[in-house]
């Protein structure tokens, strides 16, 4: 059964057309990969899924159920968890907070547990605080350490992303959706999350979406790849049908779209 | 290299400026009626007055900016000397000129249509009673010499600066919270101090000012390295070599001790400053529900004053023999309070259910419309057969536990209550925090929509924070009922959420201790919006000292007094990250992503 089956999605906003009816289904414990130029409708279409905008027409299920209108935080507590393009973190709070917030949908105490320090309030906050670290700790020693305490606003940019990414494990999700992973890493960080990603599946057992331009990333972890241009999917399959697909290359405005790909 | 600055080397234009400056600072003080005003509180017999304290200041503090230099990192500071006290005289002596200009004009031109102070009082005291001529002369003078001595403060090593400071502080300190003095050498039954100190027809004798000087300068001389941080310091490590065993003895004796300290603390008080030490209590209750929703949900609350009301509303149609509706059965404080906290969480779920959508600015708004509308329908005929309109609600019977009474005018007895309240309360503020609920709210702050992204449920945290909000003052409100014994709609005006917000901005949003601190200073020693302070004599002027504390807060320490991490984080944002860059210079091999 697939994890994500979506048939139809539209959304428009005032007079541009961000989807137009895409279909997509997304199996259990596979990498998909979203590209596209620029204004394709890639981001939309995560913030469509995510619950952050309604889709104007269209079904979407996760894991068999329907998640549309529902609000975000529903979505993420279903098994949802997203990254940014546009790294969001909370910049004031410290690297260790950050992902404990991510525990929120997973854990239960209120005001009373808080209040009293019941013994399954402790005990939950311990958990939560394990948890966090070891949700740091996927990223080797980059992120544990003084780094815990150091707010999240004096992490370099691609530790940044790399936080964003363990606070969206921190959910637990089921499927994770990435915006731009790599956006602004170096080639050897790039390699790195590359890596990260492939292991995301295989060690922690998340089936992930990703957006992404890099097209060596594209084409390394990526088990299926799907084109969107205006709002339309254009094209899918394994990344060496897509790569030369014509449409794809029309897409791209004739630019050669195996540029700096693996030949 | 060091250089030492030749005697001529200032702009005289900044000289000048500084100069008027401060002569702008002490022609407004004068012309407002506070040197007239204050000039009848003595502080120090036949030499200073709090008139002459509240212009004196000026000058010193003009004539050490303009003195000091800029400094510049990687430059090395010119050498103090000379030039530096005649850049300070200078200020001063352009200061006393201007203020002299200004006296001589309020002699020749009534101003009196505009500042109604300024007439033949405010002039005797601006030329020390001595006539126009010779009376210029003397402020050109003292002017003078206080900026002279400003720029000697600066020219002194930091260490004869801090004594010489806080040896002055101290004296000043003494001579102007003298009535309170009074009060606690009554407390402690030391009455005969007083009476030595202090000169039978107020103020301090010269002698006593220069005793109490001699024995701060000898204090920091000699007491070096005993201070109270190192005492701490000591305290703590000989805590923590100790086993948790003894650990928990110690806090138990710690426990006690306390107690005990809670049980005297009012009988030294003594009635007078036992009443304001409940005012600036319920004022800190405030303070810390209105930080859960503005400082740790981030929601600007402007309508506070509104739950405040709802409790002090509740206690006296639920409790009071007088209460305007009958129907009501009358109830014990104690079965009236839990419906209160009900009441005042369903009316916080209620106002805050339309609002929440909203953010920033126009949440502000809407809450500062929202405050005002209870106060209008309490104020209203049509809620007056409930509530009893601008007539109110009196005879609210104080709060009673078995046979011990807490009577509202006892403000000694009522001290008990508050300060298990701000206690509660402290220790809410503080769990709730660190907790899920705690940090669900921090990332409310810092970015909604992916707070609602990570699984937070924004409606729910948002509600919840304006609830307990909501039940911290109406819990102050109750108290309040019960001790003043009366409630009218006039107590509980948009003036109070300003305060309360005041409060908490000037003393760390955010930041318990710093909200603590910031109900002390401005609640309890300049006075809250109806109730004397400490210092009695600013109350008239004190809505214009809130406004220059909160400007200068604003523009020189935006993150409050005592601030939160949180909040400094937030507010110096660019040099911390600069800092850590610094700081990792050395370790460049760990993270060479900070490069890329």
């Amino acid at each position: 059964m697939p994890v994500l089956e979506i048939r139809g999605l539209t959304k428009a906003f005032g007079g541009i057309q961000a989807l137009a009816g895409i279909d997509l289904h997304v199996n259990k414990g596979e990498i998909v990969s979203v590209i596209g130029p620029n204004g394709a409708g890639k981001t939309s279409f995560f913030n469509v899924i995510t619950g952050m905008f309604e889709p104007d027409a269209g079904e979407i299920r996760f894991e068999g159920e329907s998640i549309v209108g529902l609000t975000p935080s529903t979505i993420t507590h279903r098994g949802v968890a997203r990254t940014f393009q546009n790294v969001r973190l909370f910049p004031n709070l410290t690297v260790l907070e950050n992902v404990m917030v991510g525990r929120h949908s997973r854990t239960s105490q209120g005001v009373f547990g808080a209040l009293f320090r019941t013994k399954a309030f402790l005990q939950e906050e311990q958990e939560i605080e394990d948890h966090a670290r070891d949700v740091l700790s996927f990223f080797g020693s980059r992120l544990r350490g003084y780094r815990e305490d150091q707010p999240a606003f004096a992490l370099s940019y691609a530790n940044r992303r790399r936080l964003e990414i363990a606070r969206a494990m921190a959910t637990e999700p089921r499927l994770l959706l990435l915006d731009e992973p790599t956006a602004g890493m170096n080639p050897k960080e790039t390699i790195e999350l590359t890596g990260l990603i492939g292991s995301l599946r295989d060690e922690r057992g998340y089936t992930v979406v990703m957006i992404e331009h890099d097209m060596r990333v594209v084409g390394q972890v990526s088990d299926r790849v799907v084109v969107l241009d205006h709002g339309i999917k254009i094209a899918e399959g394994d990344y060496d049908t897509v790569a030369s697909d014509e449409n794809v290359i029309e897409a791209y405005l004739g630019r050669p779209v195996n540029n700096g790909a693996r030949t | 290299m060091s250089t030492t600055r030749s005697i001529t080397d200032f702009e005289t234009k900044d000289v000048v400026i500084q100069g008027a400056l401060a002569a702008l600072a002490i022609s407004f003080i004068a012309a407002i009626g506070m040197l007239g005003e204050f000039n009848n509180r003595i502080l120090i017999t036949s030499l200073l007055s709090l008139g002459y304290l509240a212009i004196g200041w000026i000058p010193i503090l003009f004539g050490y900016r303009a003195s000091a230099e800029e400094t510049i990192e990687g430059i090395d500071p010119p050498i103090k000397g000379p030039r530096d006290l005649l850049v300070g005289g200078t200020v001063g002596a352009i200061a006393g000129i201007v203020v002299s200009a200004f006296a001589w004009l309020a002699a020749s031109v009534d101003l009196t249509g505009v500042f109604i102070h300024t007439g033949p009082g405010m002039r005797s005291a601006l030329t020390f009673g001595q006539g126009i001529g010779f009376g210029s002369l003397l402020m050109i003078v003292f002017c003078t010499a206080l900026g002279v001595f400003g720029a000697a403060l600066h020219v002194m090593t930091p260490t004869v600066r801090s004594v010489i400071g806080v040896a002055l502080g101290t004296t000043i300190v003494i001579a102007i919270f003298e009535a309170d003095a009074k009060e606690l050498f009554k407390g402690f039954r030391i009455r005969g101090v007083a009476s030595i100190l202090y000169s039978p027809t107020g103020g301090l004798t010269i002698v006593s000012a220069a005793a109490v000087t001699a024995l701060v300068v000898a204090i920091k001389v000699y007491g070096k390295g005993h201070g109270p941080r190192v005492v701490y310091e000591r305290v703590k490590l000989h805590h923590t070599s100790q086993t948790p065993e003894m650990q928990r003895r110690n806090s138990w004796i710690w426990g006690a001790a306390g107690f005990a300290v809670y049980l005297v603390i009012p009988q030294i008080l003594g009635k007078s400053l036992s009443e304001t030490a409940v005012t600036v209590g319920l004022f800190l209750v405030l303070g810390l529900g209105l930080n859960i929703v503005v400082g740790q949900a981030g929601m600007l609350d402007l309508g506070y004053v509104a739950f405040f009301a709802v409790g002090a509303y509740g206690i006296a149609m639920l409790t009071s023999p007088f209460r305007p509706a009958q129907w009501i059965p009358q109830l014990d404080f104690w079965v009236a309070l839990p419906i209160v906290i009900i009441v005042a969480a369903f009316v916080g779920i209620l106002i805050g259910t339309p609002v929440i959508r909203m953010r920033g600015d126009y949440l502000a708004i809407v809450t500062l419309g929202f405050g005002e509308i209870i106060q209008k329908l309490f104020l209203s005929d049509w809620w007056k057969p409930v509530v009893g309109g601008a007539q109110g609600i009196t005879n609210v019977p104080s709060v009673s536990i078995g046979p011990v009474e807490f009577a509202g005018a006892n403000s000694k007895m009522v001290f008990y209550l508050v300060a298990i309240l701000v206690a509660g309360v402290f220790v809410l503020s503080h769990r709730l925090q660190y907790s899920r609920v705690g940090r669900s709210w921090a990332a409310l702050r810092e970015d909604e929509q992916v707070a609602e992204a990570m699984g937070i449920n924004t409606v729910t945290a948002k509600l919840l924070a304006f609830a307990i909000g909501a039940v911290i003052a109406a819990l102050a409100g109750a108290l309040f009922a019960a001790k003043v014994g009366s409630v009218f709609p006039s107590s509980f005006k948009l003036l109070v959420s300003l305060v309360i917000l005041v409060v908490i901005i000037v003393g760390g949003l955010g930041s318990l201790r710093g909200i603590a601190v910031g109900a002390i200073v401005l609640i309890g020693v300049l006075g809250g919006p109806t109730l004397p302070g400490l210092l009695r004599e600013f109350g008239r002027f004190k809505l214009l000292i809130y406004g220059v504390i909160l400007i200068y807060m604003m523009l020189k320490r935006p993150e409050g007094l005592l601030p939160s991490v949180l909040r400094s984080r937030e507010l110096h944002h660019s040099e911390l990250t600069q800092d850590a860059w610094l700081d990792k210079a050395g370790d460049f091999e760990e993270d060479e992503e900070v490069t890329a």
